[in-house]
């Protein structure tokens, strides 16, 4: 009997796999192409900033980095919900395999706003209240992994990080207002991103890199994602079979 | 339901009775912790005013991470922590139970020892009040939100450190009203703001983490 198509279908690692190795060249040319156009909209077309001058254009890394950072972190959050909720095996896999992908953009984040910061505000770092949360969050990030790193049984890792993962979400406003009202009430350095209205071709390539830099991580996560199923699905025989099967082809 | 909370308080303060160095070791670090910043820093009364909440209130951070891995790990080895699993009763309320002896062992301490370190950093006695005050109703947010930290790195290699990578970040919000509350009350502002929000963290915390952390120590007891 022909079955409708079912999403469900996919949550299998041996039927997720193929489908994964399939899309991962679809992403990883439309990030190039997202990302060569923005970078060309950014880099050439965009008008040079009158207040900033020409070192306002590590923005267009800036800002897709930061964007993914918080994104990733509710996407694995989502994962975990679903994983602890339904028991799949794959969403712990997809949490795990986001993970260094998140901290990789937390850092670039945080990296970018420092080489920014030095020649606009005179300092490479300020405790501003963005900032300050960005930080943490590379801290959460920190955690799930050496948390999940430290934990030999597969299940138990994708559980336990799940849970943290969900307190941790939960925190995330706490922390972020907790430290927005300590910023003020300290009279932090008046910092003020000048908010003039931006050119609009300084938002399209923004918004080109943030489609660029999403792609890129999606890419990335199915490629984990299939190392992880692979090393943890080892005794199965369709891990076998696709081991077996690429090793044939170098012959 | 109260039965369940106080014979497991009444069970975890027997024991911690019966090995009272624990309990004095972690206040001793507390107390060798915020002497030590003086001599770092040097002795100027106005310097160490300014910085004497920010101090404690990390001093107290520490200490109680200190006994953090013990919440959970001695019942763990021994077996106990599967019976209660298994009894009828929601493992929330046991670990509720847990958190509430883990602060009476942990943070009462702090908080009444607190005082005697606020004067050694030449604070007025309004902000004494204010800070033995906060750290009495902070801390029991830090046992809660710790009890998950400890629930999930039970038994795993490394544990105590993994354990402070896992719950420090998590416990910025109550050291930023924490030591809010004593700086708002030294500048003149007034602190019930800042105590109030450490009040509603700790009640929030007390309702949530137990059963965070009772989900985590089923996930490890799997």
């Amino acid at each position: 009997m022909k079955d409708r198509f079912n999403l469900y279908r996919f949550a299998s690692p041996a039927t997720f796999y193929p489908f994964a190795g399939a899309l991962i060249p679809y992403f990883v040319a439309v990030s190039i192409v997202f990302g060569l156009a923005g970078l060309w909209l950014g880099m050439l077309v965009a008008p040079t900033d009158f207040q900033q001058g020409e070192g306002y254009r590590i923005i267009f890394i800036h800002v897709p980095a930061s964007w993914m950072s918080m994104f990733i972190y509710l996407v694995m959050a989502g994962w975990a919900a679903i994983g602890l909720a339904f028991n799949t095996r794959l969403s712990g896999m997809m949490a795990q395999a986001l993970a260094p992908t998140g901290a990789l953009m937390a850092f670039l984040s945080l990296l970018t706003g420092a080489l920014w910061g030095k020649p606009m505000w005179g300092a490479w770092w300020v405790w501003d209240a963005r900032l300050t949360s960005e930080l943490i969050l590379l801290f959460l990030y920190i955690g799930y992994m050496a948390l999940t790193a430290a934990i030999d049984d597969a299940r138990r890792a994708d559980k336990a990080g799940g849970l943290l993962l969900l307190v941790g979400v939960v925190n995330i406003p706490i922390i972020y207002f907790s430290v927005k009202w300590w910023n003020t009430l300290h009279q932090g350095s008046s910092v003020n991103l000048a908010k003039s209205s931006m050119a609009t071709t300084m938002l399209w390539g923004m918004l080109l890199m943030a489609m660029c830099f999403w792609m890129y991580s999606i890419a990335i996560a199915l490629m984990r994602v299939r190392t992880i199923m692979l090393e943890r699905e080892r005794h199965t025989d369709w891990v076998k079979a696709e081991l077996l099967g690429k090793a044939g082809d170098e012959k | 339901m109260f039965r369940i909370i106080a014979a497991v308080i009444g069970r975890d303060l027997k024991l911690a009775m019966r090995r009272q160095a624990d309990i004095v070791s972690a206040l001793f670090f507390f107390i060798i912790v915020v002497s030590l910043f003086p001599l770092g820093i040097g002795p100027e009364p106005e310097l160490l005013r300014k910085l004497a909440p920010g101090v404690l209130w990390v001093a107290a951070l520490l200490a109680t991470m200190l006994s953090l891995p013990r919440m959970f790990a001695d019942d763990h080895r021994d077996g106990t922590l599967e019976q209660l699993a298994l009894a009828p009763h929601p493992l929330g309320l046991v670990v509720t139970g847990k958190v509430i002896a883990h602060w009476l062992v942990s943070g009462l301490p702090l908080a009444l020892i607190a005082p005697v370190l606020g004067i050694q950093f030449d604070l007025s006695t309004d902000a004494l009040i204010v800070l033995t005050f906060a750290i009495l109703i902070g801390t029991p947010a830090l046992s809660g939100i710790g009890a998950i930290g400890a629930a999930l790195t039970m038994g795993l290699r490394g544990g105590g450190v993994l354990l402070s990578l896992l719950v420090l970040p998590l416990y910025i919000p109550v050291l930023i009203f924490g030591a809010g509350a004593v700086d708002a009350t030294v500048s003149g502002l007034g602190g019930e703001g800042h105590l109030s929000l450490l009040a509603a963290l700790t009640f929030a915390s007390l309702g949530f983490a137990p059963w965070a952390s009772a989900a985590a120590l089923k996930i490890a007891l799997e």
